[in-house]
């Protein structure tokens, strides 16, 4: 089966580009060039410099032996926390900022919900000297405040979304908005593997890095290219992405999706979007959704201000739908309490959303043989409030 | 015949095609404002379907929609208030709302209401002509239901011939690159891209939406296209006067139209 988009930007029967007329001509150009400006050598050359020596890549493949032990098999963490920012986020804006050079943009607009993607942005707007706008929930601006302040000390202008529930699905209904009322000299660099074709697929393509080195990283430490097991959590499912990439047609390879159940799947308060949700469509894409019988799109909840988004990226939804990856639901409390158990194991403090991917450890079956490789999506300095009532809790 | 098609035949020009949210601004207002329209001198009528997530509304009509579905508007209510309008009006009605309202509700249901509550077109702004001629054409052209396409001035001339090739009814001139309710007024820009889409002979009769506002605006897109679709303007009025929907419904239309039949 193939599980990379096909021709007309679908991945089986999810993805394409539902969008209205006034969105048509900036995804047409989009669609038109970006993988002949992606794969251009001088691209790739000006690309690899700036992921190697702005970013820190490669980010190191870290064999847990504490960890191991606690879980009686061999864990390696992918360490996405390392990358300048914090999180996997920047392997995309580096990306899309450079193609956004190329097309000639003056402009650029983001959205961002635990503000991750909007540093991420900001940053690469500072680096490349353009104009920066972020939208925000004005919920989300509320709760994520040091992010609001780096992102202001970057230079960028973060606006406020008012609309709907004031958090990250407004947020991304603000951007394609001011997208459409400035369609020429305008780029919006979306933070995840979501919006419509060719969004999710050039966004996997940037975030693939992160399996690409793990292969060669496995080969170093265990001789052998291929893990048994890939962990990683999903919001819109960017760094999961990245990690399945390189491995998606190997099938003794088990591709773990961890989403955030919030609450408890069934409490109303939840994230789990392939348990909750039915296909439809969300910003652009056919995907799997949470929404009403009415077709009115859900307000999600997680601890996790990067996951509790009320969709998944379309290749997920086919990875999930098709059974090539199995996705597993983690809730608010499971993902403190591993988010404590890595910190006190391996002295490394976990984004909130990485630590839904530890605590698959709990919910899924391995072997004392196997090798399983956590994606340890991005660092915990933005969760450190959240950390310390539990701790104050305890 | 289509009753969208009737109207064109009978009227050439000045028609005047009116959006409004249903279950805004109470939930049961929906007929009241029908028929207001119809006897107040609309022409044509766009009925909104509140949706959560209207990417190609503005801030007017997305709150009208929070608030209609907040008032308890859903499509079986809708299609239930329709049920007898037939026998009210024959004003030619369209829906407009997103896919996934469609999708969610079943399309094959969905269109099955339409017909049986006498709904002539569908305005569906995030369903793309491609997937239209792929997935649902056989569908709603199988229904008589028209689709209503938009193009802007960013639309090359081949996709609007393809879109006119396509659709049915009119199509849709957005009048600038934006959003709904984003801009007032019509530059010399537009009235160049307005002229430009009227040189090509196309077979469907054309509507300028998007910023038409007041009786001048209308006017000046009348000079351009059969007529003009006004929404946010109306919904603001309607917003601010709640309580007397049926007077608001009529001052607006008259308003618009002025001296227009003159
Ligand atoms: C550290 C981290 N991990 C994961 C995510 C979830 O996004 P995605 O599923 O696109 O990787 C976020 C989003 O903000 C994040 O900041």
């Amino acid at each position: 089966m193939n599980y990379l988009v096909d021709e007309k930007g679908f991945y089986g029967d999810f993805g394409g580009a539902f969008i209205p007329e006034m969105l048509h001509a900036n995804i047409e150009e989009l669609r038109n060039h970006y993988m002949g400006i992606i794969y251009d050598p001088d691209f790739q050359d000006e690309m690899q410099d700036l992921l190697k020596n702005y970013v820190g890549r490669p980010s190191p493949l870290y064999h847990a032996k504490r960890m191991s032990k606690h879980f009686g098999t061999t864990i390696y963490l992918k360490r996405e926390d390392l990358n300048h920012t914090g999180a996997h986020k920047i392997n995309n804006t580096i990306g899309q900022i450079l193609l956004a050079q190329k097309l000639g943009k003056k402009r650029i607009i983001a959205e961002t919900g635990a503000g991750q993607h909007g540093v991420a942005t900001a940053t690469v707007c500072a680096l490349m000297g353009l104009e920066c706008i972020v939208y925000m929930g004005e919920v989300d601006i509320a709760r994520q405040a040091p992010n609001v302040s780096r992102m202001r000390m970057l230079g960028a202008e973060v606006r406020p979304a008012t609309s709907g529930s004031k958090t990250l699905k407004d947020a991304t209904n603000e951007a394609i908005r001011d997208w459409i009322n400035n369609p020429t000299d305008t780029h919006y660099i979306i933070g995840s593997v979501v919006g419509p074709h060719p969004y999710p697929d050039m966004v996997a393509r940037f975030q693939a890095i992160i399996s690409k080195e793990m292969r060669w990283q496995l080969k170093e430490q265990t001789g052998s290219e291929l893990p048994d097991i890939i962990i990683a959590c999903v919001g819109g499912g960017s760094n999961a992405a990245g990690a399945y990439y390189h491995y998606l047609d190997e099938p003794d390879v088990r591709l773990i999706a961890v989403e955030a159940a919030g609450l408890g799947i069934h409490s109303g308060e939840s994230a789990a979007t392939s348990v909750l949700g039915s296909k439809g469509i969300i910003h652009g894409s056919r995907t799997l959704l949470m929404q009403t019988d009415d077709g009115q799109i859900v307000e999600p909840y997680s601890i996790s201000a990067g996951l509790d988004y009320p969709g998944i990226g379309p290749m997920h939804a086919h990875l999930i739908d098709s059974g090539r990856a199995e996705a597993v639901s983690v809730t608010d409390d499971e993902a403190l309490d591993s988010a404590f158990l890595v910190t006190r194991l391996e002295g490394i403090i976990p984004a909130l959303e990485s630590a839904h991917a530890f605590a698959a450890m709990d919910k899924i079956k391995y072997n004392a043989d196997d090798t399983v490789v956590i994606n340890l999506s991005g660092r915990g300095d933005k969760d450190l409030s959240t950390y310390i009532k539990k701790l104050d809790q305890a | 015949m289509n009753r969208i098609d009737q109207l064109f035949q009978a009227k050439k020009d000045h028609i005047l095609n009116i959006y409004f949210t249903a279950g805004f601004p109470n939930l049961d207002d929906t007929v009241t404002i029908i028929k207001t329209l119809d006897h107040a001198g609309a022409d044509m009528i766009e009925i909104g379907m509140p949706y959560s997530d209207p990417m190609a509304d503005g801030p007017t009509i997305q709150e009208s929609g929070s608030k209609a579905i907040a008032n308890g508007m859903t499509l079986s209510t809708l299609f239930q208030q329709l049920k007898d309008i037939r026998k009210e009006t024959q004003i030619p009605l369209l829906f407009m709302g997103y896919l996934n309202q469609m999708m969610q509700y079943g399309v094959d249901k969905f269109l099955q209401g339409c017909t049986a509550a006498g709904i002539d077109g569908l305005i569906i702004p995030d369903l793309p002509v491609d997937i239209y001629e792929s997935e649902l054409k056989d569908k709603i052209a199988g229904s008589g239901l028209h689709i209503i396409f938009l193009i802007t001035p960013q639309t090359s001339e081949d996709r609007i011939r393809k879109i006119d090739a396509l659709a049915g009814g009119f199509i849709y001139m957005v009048s600038s690159a934006s959003i709904t309710g984003a801009k007032s007024g019509i530059s010399d820009e537009q009235t160049k891209y307005f002229e430009r889409v009227n040189a090509m002979n196309l077979k469907n009769p054309r509507l300028i939406g998007f910023g038409i506002s007041n009786h001048q605006t209308f006017e000046t897109a009348c000079q351009y296209a059969d007529g003009a679709i006004i929404g946010s303007a109306f919904i603001r009025h309607l917003g601010q006067n709640q309580n007397r929907v049926q007077e608001a419904t009529r001052e607006f239309v008259e308003g618009i139209l002025e001296k227009s039949e003159a």
